[in-house]
């Protein structure tokens, strides 16, 4: 993923050094203390590796292609992701339809509270203080340091995952894609699109690997 | 805990001050809004943070705010809005 928008100041490295010394303390001793084992934490890891933006992708083009499934996931995000066999760990999935008039942006200011079952482990910049202080106070300018410009006439609603829900936006489906596969058009919705700072990859534009989420 | 609000109430969050563990964002402290959802019960992690059980369970709801309401030098639309999560024990009844 591209990432070249600017930053302020982030957390001090010193501090996180501390936390991150901190955890591998406490990793050892649970291993030490025979509370957990190795093998736990290679196939935990293992499992949030496994992870990532195709399980949404494959939602959304799902929803470009299936009014009906398109209502049940924005009636009941979570029922709609196990009905793709996407388990959900009981997590409370809340979907965001953008459309013409409504542009829908993802952040939790608090931490980084993530839809972790749909789209793996959340990007830097998200966990980062610049983003999760801007995208509430200035969304239309970060918007546009991600490339996505909005007029007016869009509104842009920002989601604030401060508590329990997780959150997917549901992207515009692109023009130039009409007649398309769910399998192709999946390879339009980068996890970008569905974190809601940027819109799905447009089809008229050649990549150089169609179907693949880099 | 019952839910008090049903959606479309006009709420204000509460300005309290607190340490500790709260899911309360201080920038929307003493700010109001509609209740858009509700989302169920859930634990109270102030506190389920510190050992706790978390009980009674406590309503949560998805607030919607308007931007240039929570923030007096907003740039943007009139109609663009911030939704949060708000659990009902920071929520009063607004006029």
């Amino acid at each position: 993923m591209p990432h070249d928008h600017p930053h302020g100041p982030t957390i001090d490295p010193e501090r996180l050094l501390h936390y991150q010394n901190m955890a591998t303390a406490v990793r050892e001793l649970l291993i030490e203390k025979g509370i957990l084992t190795e093998t736990l934490f290679e196939t935990k890891i293992k499992e949030m590796e496994d992870r990532g933006p195709a399980l949404g992708a494959r939602m959304i083009a799902k929803a470009w292609t299936d009014s009906e499934y398109k209502a049940r996931l924005l009636s009941n995000g979570s029922a709609a992701a196990e009905e793709l066999s996407i388990p959900v760990d009981g997590t409370h999935l809340i979907v965001l339809e953008n459309t013409k008039d409504i542009h829908n942006l993802v952040v939790c200011t608090l931490c980084s509270c993530y839809p972790r079952n749909i789209l793996g482990l959340p990007p830097d910049w998200y966990k980062k203080r610049p983003y999760r202080a801007r995208a509430i106070k200035e969304p239309r300018e970060v918007l546009k340091e991600f490339g996505t410009i909005l007029p007016n006439s869009t509104s842009v609603y920002v989601h604030d995952s401060t508590a329990d829900m997780r959150y997917l936006v549901l992207p515009l489906r692109p023009e130039g894609a009409e007649g398309w596969s769910e399998d192709d058009l999946a390879a339009l919705v980068t996890r970008d699109s569905m974190i809601g700072v940027s819109m799905a990859k447009d089809p008229t534009i050649p990549t150089r690997s169609k179907k693949k989420e880099p | 805990m019952k839910p008090l609000f049903p959606v479309g109430s006009r709420v204000q969050v509460s300005d309290r001050e607190t340490a500790g563990h709260m899911r309360t964002p201080r920038y929307i402290r003493g700010k109001t809004g509609i209740v858009e959802r509700q989302c169920g019960l859930f634990r109270n992690p102030e506190t389920l943070a510190y050992g706790g059980d978390g009980l009674p369970k406590q309503p949560l709801y998805r607030v919607r705010f308007i931007q240039s309401e929570v923030w007096s030098d907003y740039i943007g639309s009139g109609t663009d809005s911030l939704d949060i999560e708000i659990y009902q024990h920071w929520l009063n009844p607004a006029d």
